[in-house]
């Protein structure tokens, strides 16, 4: 047990700082959460700031302290979140440099860390959501290209993604978790088309993706044929496992925000409401710590994180809902109902956060079947 | 930076789970429920083996190791239910003569303001220390719940030595100085007295503050132990009784409260260990918290798990529950720690 960080990593994290202190006025203003390209261009920007700074693959080749470090000083400075880059960044990304041949990953990595490259996931369908082994979508071998024709659904960011992690069923006959394969597909591939979806949040967030034979090259399958269900467990463990872990720092921040709110408009005299922010105060430091946890048993077992993930997620998914429950009460009826709120807005997404990546239910298979070893069931 | 105990934390923990096993099995744990009173072999046992004793310096005889390796071995006692004074015998090692080897059983009593007052295995112990609030104003009178209206509290017997507001905040007492309430033990591991009033005749340089931070953070190891006790006889119980002619844990209702209560324990262990790492009192509040919600709430699943076997005193499952129920009780109480975590927000945000 040791929550120490070496003179290096201590090193580093001053040197960060210093940086992001000098970069961060340099920033172009926010975009309008609606203006598409102009999230790209801005999200993308900030990827290429932090990869000329030295900090672009940090989240795939640093060690996990200093990991950490990043997401704790980028978040308390208040820097840009990864937006448009979370797939290529936190799950594509890391999925192409553990299962991708040398030469996919020349091809594909240094873009997404450049800050030149979105992708997006295309796992989802209108009949596989939990169930995403029953997904549909076909791939036929023709030649050099699989010919893929199908439905994507909820899928995040596809308006503006230049790649598509995209599983497709490669062999219909095989038994549902064998006929699966892993490819990248090219976003501007002649026969795709993306109709964006509004989210009960007002912008749309996410689209449908439809393939009509969509040709895309054998060499863009990471892993081996039909082998597409081992690659996506290393993929959603990333997702689960990782790819939020930054949030809870900002979620302390808000929580702070939401006490000196309260203190300013008189409902910190109500003493329930001053008890539930002093739960949810001890709640997101101990996700951190539990971050930590995982974070020191993932390096162990080799780059992506076990089950564990799925402790996180669930009960991190559940506080930030309960963060922004309290935000309600703390606005009061006018703040709570007014769309244009900030933390009434990002209530509404936090809608999102049970479902996406997982549902709560299909994390508590997870952790009862695979960390727990109860028997299977349905 | 890890947080996972290293393989010496490892080690020094099986090696408590073993001794307590050999020493406090299931066989003792249900003879303890009809006769609760203290087994003096055992607690002379637990003080050879370093228990009370771990973090006083090699030189004084003890293990010289630290809060972390404190609390994995509080853990496995929480784990075992092993009952008895074992806060007050651990941090009063250095303190109490006898203490340390377990030649003497010593009490510790929470007095401060809002404190439970309560005084475990009274007939057992050979001194007891009352710990009021510390800081410079504790009241001068019998504890300052006295004047808080929270019980029958009465003046007498406040020595002549007590009367300056900045004394001490620790008085140590015989057996026999306190005056009792009579109080039936929810706990039937745990016999219980309430402390009405007692003389302030013998103070003790105590460092409060740090004393009680440690007995926060030792009780919640304790109730860790005992939840991730019953996730492991939840889980157990699921994989063999079957109903409908399914094991009930492939029943997902089943599996998903065995699920929630892992998370539980996940995260008060993380909070826990980490606060025993710090040391610091924010840390320390909020692993209680959140070790006392895993110890209660997996209790009752695990009991609800149990379905009607859950309900009999042969189960051991209420030993659980009501044991976390008085831990609970210990130290810092819910409200208590969620004021101090709530207004430690603002004091955060006004550093930003
Ligand atoms: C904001 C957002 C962004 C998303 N982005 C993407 C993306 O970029 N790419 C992508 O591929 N997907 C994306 N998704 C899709 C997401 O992964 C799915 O919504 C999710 O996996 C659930 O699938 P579903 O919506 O079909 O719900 P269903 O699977 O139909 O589930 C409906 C309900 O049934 C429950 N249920 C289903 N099966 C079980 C079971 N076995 N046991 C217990 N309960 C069960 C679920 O928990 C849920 O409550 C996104 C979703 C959201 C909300």
């Amino acid at each position: 047990m040791d929550l120490t960080y070496t003179p290096e990593e201590e090193d580093f994290r001053a040197r960060l700082r210093e940086w992001l202190a000098k970069a961060l006025p340099e920033l172009p203003a926010r975009p309008d959460p609606l203006d598409w390209p102009g999230r790209r261009a801005y999200d993308l920007g900030w990827q290429r700031r932090l990869y000329d700074a030295g900090y672009g693959s940090l989240h795939w080749d640093a060690p996990p302290a200093l990991r950490l470090i990043f997401l704790e000083e980028t978040e308390l400075a208040g820097a840009p979140y990864v937006g448009a880059n979370f797939v290529g960044l936190l799950h594509a990304g890391p999925t192409i440099a553990a299962e991708g041949t040398d030469e996919q990953r020349a091809r594909w990595l240094p873009p997404i860390l450049r800050g030149e490259a979105v992708w997006c996931q295309g796992f989802s369908e209108p009949d596989a959501g939990s169930d995403l082994a029953a997904l549909r979508t076909r791939a036929v071998r023709d030649g050099d290209d699989y010919v893929i024709t199908g439905q994507k659904t909820w899928t995040s960011h596809a308006e503006i993604a230049d790649w598509c992690e995209l599983l497709v069923r490669t062999d219909p006959e095989a038994p549902r978790h064998r006929g699966i394969s892993w490819l990248a597909m090219p976003m501007d591939a002649p026969g795709i088309t993306v109709r964006p979806l509004r989210t009960l949040a007002g912008p749309a967030e996410f689209a449908e993706v439809f393939l009509d034979e969509v040709r895309v090259p054998v060499a863009n399958r990471v892993g081996a044929e039909h082998d597409g269900w081992r690659v996506t467990m290393v993929t959603l463990s990333f997702e689960r496992g990782t790819a939020f872990v930054g949030e809870v720092v900002a979620c302390r921040r808000t929580l702070g925000g939401l006490a000196r709110t309260a203190r300013a408009n008189g409902r910190w005299d109500d003493p329930v409401l001053r008890r539930r922010l002093g739960r949810l105060n001890a709640e997101f430091t101990a996700l951190w710590r539990l971050i930590q946890w995982n974070v020191g048993a993932g390096g162990e077992a080799g780059g992506a994180p076990g089950a564990g993930g799925s402790v996180f997620k669930l009960r991190y998914s559940q506080a930030r809902q309960e963060l922004y429950d309290a935000a309600a009460e703390v606005l009061g009826a006018s703040g709570a109902l007014d769309a244009d709120q900030e933390w009434t807005a990002a209530r509404l997404s936090s809608l999102s956060y049970t479902i996406a990546a997982g549902t709560s239910q299909i994390q508590r298979n997870i952790i009862a079947e695979r960390i727990l070893g109860l028997p299977k069931g349905r | 930076m890890d947080l996972r105990p290293t393989a010496d934390q490892r080690a020094l923990q099986t090696s408590a789970r073993d001794l307590l096993a050999r020493r406090f099995g299931r066989d003792r744990l249900r003879a303890a429920v009809d006769d609760p009173a203290l087994d003096r072999a055992l607690w002379r046992e637990l003080g050879a083996a370093g228990f009370f004793a771990l973090r006083l310096p090699e030189a004084d005889g003890g293990v010289g190791l630290g809060l972390p390796d404190a609390v994995l071995v509080f853990e496995e006692a929480g784990r075992a239910l092993l009952p008895g004074p074992l806060v007050a015998g651990h941090l009063l090692a250095g303190v109490v003569p006898g203490a340390a080897t377990g030649e003497r059983v010593v009490g510790l009593c929470d007095v401060g303001t809002g404190g439970a007052r309560l005084w475990e295995h009274p007939e057992d112990c050979d001194e007891l220390i009352m710990v009021e609030d510390a800081g410079p104003d504790a009241s001068c009178g019998d504890g300052p719940d006295a004047s808080s209206g929270d019980g029958p509290g009465a003046s007498s017997g406040c020595g002549p030595d007590t009367s300056s507001g900045d004394g001490p905040d620790a008085y140590w007492n015989a057996p026999d100085w306190p005056t009792l309430a009579p109080l039936r033990s929810i706990d039937p591991l745990t016999p219980l007295a309430r402390v009405v009033s007692y003389p302030r005749r013998a103070p003790r340089a105590l460092d409060v503050p740090r004393l009680r931070r440690e007995a926060t953070l030792l009780t919640a190891a304790l109730q860790l132990g005992s939840a991730a006790r019953t996730v492991e006889m939840a889980v157990e119980h699921a994989g063999r009784r079957e109903q409908f002619g399914v094991r009930i844990g492939a029943f997902q209702a089943v599996k998903h409260l065995c699920a929630e209560m892992l998370i539980r324990v996940d995260i008060a262990r993380s909070a826990v260990y980490a606060a025993s790492l710090t040391g610091q009192s924010l840390p320390v509040i909020g692993a209680k918290v959140l070790a006392d919600e895993a110890a209660v709430r997996n209790a009752r699943d695990c009991l609800q798990v149990h379905g009607g076997m859950g309900f009999t005193w042969e189960a051991d499952v209420h030993l659980h529950l009501k044991r976390a129920w008085l831990r609970l009780e210990q130290w810092q109480s819910g409200a208590k720690a969620e004021e101090a975590l709530a207004e430690a927000l603002l004091a955060d945000a006004a550093a930003v």
